[in-house]
C-alpha cells in the first residue's frame, strides 16, 4: 500500500524507482514527517540530502515498526541559503541527521536548538568552524567546574572528547564531541573502483561490527542489481551476525567488570570470547569476520567441519556464560555498581529514536530483526529480549540474555541449513545496479539497527551512499544517562553502551 | 634497628605477592615476585618531566613522601627490640608523618592545575580525614589496654598482660589494621590501583603527572606503607617475648598472609560506588569506637 505522500518499500527488496517517490513542499514534507514520529511505531532511519541539478534532494527514510514497511519521502530545496524549517524543534530524533546535513551541505535548520557539526571533515561546509575554536556548552557559576576527558584516553580505546559541567562529584551536563575519527567513508563507497574495494571499505565501517555493517552493505548491493541470495547464503549471514553478536556481547560483560574492578568476571568472560571470535577465525580466517560477508555469495561457504565446530563451542560458552553470569548479576558488590546507574527512561529513548540495546533496555521494542527481518531471519520467529529499568544492570542483563537468545538462534539457522542445498557461490563484485532508484538495506548489529541508503544515477552509478551506524542516535542517550550521576560512574555508564566512535564519525 | 631491616625486607616482595595472588586466583601465571622492583629500576634510571604548570611543590613532594615514610618506619619496634625513636604518644607522630606525606602529595596534585588531578586530591583529602578517627580510636583502645602510649611498650606488653579478652583485641585490631591499610594504600574496595578511568581513580590520579625518577620514588613510598601496617599487624598478634628466630619466620609469614588477603580480597568482588566509600570507611571508626568502649568497662574506667 503506498500513499501519494511517500513511496514504500521493504528492507533488502527491490529498490524504489526514483520516479516514483513523490517530491513534497517543504511544509507538507515537515507536516507529514512529525505526524508519523510522533507515533512510538516509527523510527527515522535515514535523513540525508545529496545534490542533485541546482539544488539538494532530501530523501527521508522511516521505519514502520508495526508493519515492517519502510517508508521513503522527499523534497528538494534550491541552494539560495535559505533556511528551512527544523523538524528538530518538535522531534528530536532528527536533531543528529539535521546536524549531518548542515555539516556537509550547508543547509541551516532554522529553530535547531543546536546546530552544530558532527564532525569536520576537510571538505565541510563551513570552513571556519574548527574543533579548536569550538564554543563548548558552558554554565556560569562559581561552584560548577568542567571536567575535559579525550580525545586521547589513557585506554586502548577510539578518540573522543567528553566535556562535563560538574557541582562537585555530581555530573549536571555532558557534551559529547567526536569526530576525529573520520575518514570520509562514504565518499570512498561512491569513488571506489570496484566490489570488492567496497566490501572492504563496509567491513570497516566500525570494526566491532563488520559482519553487520558487511551484512547491510551486501544486502544494499544485491537489493540494487536484483539479486536474491540463495538460502544457504543467508542462512551463513545470519549465523555470522549472530557469532558476532554473543562475542561481542561477552567481550563487553568482561569490560564492564573490569570497570568496576570485578577481576573474576573479567578473566572469564574474556576467556569465553577469546573460544567465540576464535571459532569466527576457525570458519573465516579472521576472528572478527573480516571477508566472510560478500555481496552475491561468499568465499567460506560453510562446511559441515565448520558447523559442527561452531555448535561445539557454542554449548560450552552458553553453559559457562550462564554460570559466569549468574555469579556476576547475584554479587552484591557489582549489583551495587551497576543498579540504579545511568538511567535512561522509556520517554527519553523514544524522544531520541534509541535504537537497538539502548532502546530495548528501556523497553521499547526495536530490534530490526523482528519488525523488519532480512536475510533467512524472514523465515523466523525472532522475539527481541526486553528489560524495563534503563540502567547499567539493564544493559548487562540484556547481554546475558541476548546471548542465550542468540545460542538458540545460531541451533535453529545450522539446523535448518543441514536441509537446505548448498547454492552458496562466489562472491560477485561486478553487479550491475539499477539506474536511477534508491535502495535502503537494514541489518540488526550487536549494537542496533544499520542502516546503508544508496542512490544511483541514469547509468547505475552510486551518487549517494548514507550509513547510519547505530551509535548516531545513542550517543545521546549516554549523554543523557550520566546526568545527575557521579562522575566516577561515567566510565561504567559509556561502557554498557559500548557505542562507536567511528561508525558515529565515518 | 632490626624493624627497619625487616620492613624493607619485606616492602621488597609485598607488592610482588601481590599481583601474584590476584594473578593465581585469575588463573594466570603471573609476574615473579620481584617484577615491581624490577619496573622500580628501570623508572629510576629515567629522568622526569614536568609540566609548565607546575612549580616547586610538585617536584619535592615525592621526595618529602618518601621521607616522612622512612620517618615513620622508625617508630615501629621489633619483638622486644625497641624501635629506633622511641617516646610517650610517638603513635601520633607517627600517624601525622605519613599525613604529612599525604598533604604534599594531595597540594602537589593540586599544583599541576588539572581537573582530574584536583578531582583525586578533593576524593583523597576526604577518605584520609574519615580513616583517621578509625587508627587513633584504635591506638586509644591499646593504649587504654595496656596503660602506655608508645608502640613499643604497647606491643610489649600486649599479650602478657594476661587479659582473656586480649585475642578478641588483637582480631579486631587486625582486621581494622587490614582495611586502613588498603585506605591508605588506595586498594580495593575504596580505590583501584589497577584502572585506567581517571575519573573513577583517587590516588593513582593524583601521581598521574609524575614520571621516571620522582614515580619511582612515589611507588617505593607506597610499597614501604605496605610494609608498615604489615609489621603493626604483626606486632599485634605476635607476643613480643618469643623466641627471635621464631619471630623473624613469623614476620614475613604474616606480611606474605596479608598480602595474599589483600590480593584475595581484590580477586573477588567490585569496587564500590563512589559515594558509598564514606560510609564504609565510618564503618570502620564504629568498630573501633565499639572496642573503645568496652575497653572502658573492661577497664572500669566508666564508672
Amino acid at each position: 500500500m503506498s500513499s501519494n505522500r511517500y513511496k514504500v518499500v521493504r528492507n533488502g527488496s527491490s529498490p524504489a524507482g526514483f520516479s516514483e517517490i513523490p517530491v513534497l513542499g517543504y511544509e507538507l514534507f515537515h507536516e507529514e514527517v512529525t505526524s508519523m514520529l510522533a507515533d512510538e511505531r516509527y523510527h527515522c532511519l535515514n535523513y540525508s540530502c545529496f545534490r542533485s541539478g541546482e539544488g539538494f534532494r532530501f530523501i527521508c527514510v522511516i521505519a514502520d515498526d508495526g508493519s515492517g514497511e519502510i517508508r521513503i519521502l522527499s523534497h528538494i530545496k534550491k541552494d539560495d541559503g535559505t533556511p528551512l524549517r527544523s523538524l528538530t524543534a518538535s522531534c528530536y530524533a532528527m536533531h543528529i541527521f539535521e546536524r549531518e546535513i548542515y555539516e556537509n551541505h550547508g543547509v541551516l535548520f532554522d529553530d535547531h536548538p543546536w546546530l552544530k557539526p558532527v564532525r569536520y571533515p576537510h571538505d565541510r561546509a563551513d570552513r571556519l568552524s574548527v574543533m579548536d575554536n569550538y564554543p563548548f556548552y558552558e554554565m556560569d557559576s562559581e561552584e560548577l567546574h568542567e571536567v575535559g576527558v579525550g580525545p586521547i584516553h589513557a585506554g586502548v580505546i577510539e578518540p573522543g572528547h567528553f566535556r562535563f559541567i560538574c557541582n562537585g562529584e555530581r555530573v549536571l551536563h555532558l557534551e559529547i564531541q567526536l569526530g576525529y575519527q573520520h575518514r570520509g567513508i562514504e565518499k570512498l563507497f561512491v569513488s571506489a573502483g570496484d566490489g570488492l574495494h567496497r566490501a572492504l571499505l563496509s567491513e570497516n565501517i566500525a570494526g566491532d561490527s563488520a559482519v553487520a555493517h558487511g551484512l547491510a552493505h551486501a544486502q544494499l548491493l544485491e537489493s540494487l542489481a536484483g539479486l536474491e541470495p540463495p538460502v544457504s547464503l543467508q542462512i551463513e549471514r545470519c549465523i555470522a551476525l549472530e557469532l558476532e553478536r554473543i562475542g561481542v556481547h561477552i567481550g563487553d560483560t568482561a569490560a564492564l567488570c573490569g570497570d568496576v574492578a570485578y577481576q573474576l568476571g573479567q578473566v572469564a568472560c574474556e576467556a569465553l570470547r577469546t573460544m567465540v571470535i576464535n571459532t569466527t577465525q576457525f570458519w573465516c580466517g579472521n576472528r572478527f569476520g573480516k571477508g566472510l560477508i560478500r555481496p552475491g555469495g561468499s568465499n567460506f561457504p560453510l562446511t559441515e567441519e565448520s558447523a559442527a565446530e561452531i555448535l561445539r563451542v557454542l554449548e560450552e560458552v552458553d553453559r559457562r556464560y550462564a554460570n559466569v553470569t549468574d555469579c556476576i548479576y547475584s554479587l552484591p558488590s557489582v549489583l551495587g555498581r551497576f543498579e540504579d546507574i545511568g538511567i535512561v527512561t522509556r520517554k527519553q529513548a523514544t524522544s531520541i529514536g534509541a535504537v537497538g540495546m539502548a532502546a530495548r533496555t528501556c523497553g521499547v521494542p526495536r530490534d530490526i530483526r523482528a519488525t523488519h527481518p532480512f536475510q533467512y531471519y524472514r523465515k523466523m520467529e525472532i522475539n527481541p529480549v526486553m528489560q524495563e529499568t534503563g540502567d547499567v544492570l539493564a544493559r548487562g542483563m540484556l547481554r546475558a540474555l541476548e546471548v542465550r537468545e542468540s545460542v538458540k538462534i545460531i541451533r535453529r539457522l545450522i539446523e535448518n541449513w543441514r536441509n537446505c542445498a548448498k547454492e552458496t557461490g562466489r562472491p560477485q563484485y561486478d553487479l550491475r545496479f539499477r539506474p536511477d532508484c534508491l535502495a535502503v538495506s537494514v541489518t540488526e548489529g550487536w549494537r542496533g539497527e544499520i542502516c546503508h541508503v544508496a542512490v544511483t544515477d541514469n547509468d547505475g552509478k552510486l551518487v549517494m551512499y548514507k550509513i547510519k551506524d547505530p551509535s548516531m542516535h545513542n550517543w545521546m542517550a549516554l549523554a543523557l544517562a550520566v546526568r545527575n550521576q557521579e562522575i566516577s560512574d561515567f566510565p561504567v555508564c559509556n561502557k554498557s553502551f559500548n557505542l562507536s566512535y567511528c561508525g558515529n564519525d565515518l | 634497628m632490626a624493624g627497619f631491616i625487616l620492613i624493607v625486607v619485606a616492602a621488597l616482595f609485598f607488592p610482588g605477592v601481590i599481583l601474584r595472588t590476584k594473578s593465581i586466583a585469575s588463573g594466570r601465571k603471573g609476574p615473579g615476585i620481584f617484577q615491581p622492583w624490577k619496573d622500580l629500576s628501570l623508572l629510576l634510571r629515567k629522568g622526569s618531566v614536568f609540566s609548565d604548570t607546575t612549580g616547586l611543590i610538585f617536584k619535592i613532594a615525592p621526595s618529602i613522601t618518601l621521607a616522612t615514610v622512612i620517618g615513620a618506619m622508625l617508630f615501629l619496634p621489633f619483638a622486644q627490640q625497641k624501635a629506633l625513636l622511641s617516646f610517650e604518644g610517638d603513635f601520633i607522630m607517627f600517624a601525622y608523618l605519613l599525613a604529612l606525606g599525604k598533604f604534599f602529595t594531595i597540594i602537589a596534585a593540586l599544583d599541576t592545575g588539572s581537573s582530574f588531578e584536583g578531582m583525586g586530591a578533593s576524593r583523597e583529602a576526604l577518605f584520609s580525614m574519615l580513616v583517621e578517627p578509625a587508627f587513633f580510636i584504635l591506638m586509644a583502645t591499646f593504649a587504654m589496654f595496656t596503660g602506655y602510649t608508645s608502640f613499643s611498650v604497647i606491643f610489649n606488653h600486649f599479650f602478657i598482660t594476661g587479659n582473656d579478652y586480649v585475642l578478641i583485641y588483637s582480631i579486631i585490631g587486625a582486621y581494622l589494621l587490614v582495611q586502613i591499610t588498603m585506605i591508605e594504600n588506595s586498594r580495593l574496595p575504596v580505590d583501584d590501583p589497577k584502572t585506567h578511568l581517571e575519573l573513577t581513580m583517587i590516588h593513582e590520579v593524583m601521581i598521574l603527572d609524575y614520571s621516571g625518577f620522582d614515580k619511582a620514588l612515589i611507588h617505593i613510598a607506597g610499597y614501604l606503607k605496605f610494609a608498615i601496617y604489615g609489621s603493626l599487624i604483626y606486632n599485634l598478634v605476635v607476643p613480643a617475648g618469643w623466641n627471635v628466630i621464631l619471630q623473624i619466620g613469623l614476620f614475613f609469614a604474616v606480611q606474605v598472609l596479608f598480602a595474599g588477603v589483600i590480593g584475595f580480597t581484590e580477586s573477588f568482588r567490585a569496587r564500590n560506588k563512589m559515594n558509598k566509600n564514606p560510609k564504609f570507611i565510618l564503618t570502620l571508626s564504629s568498630i573501633a569506637l565499639i572496642a573503645f568502649m568496652v575497653i572502658l568497662i573492661l577497664t572500669e574506667k566508666l564508672a
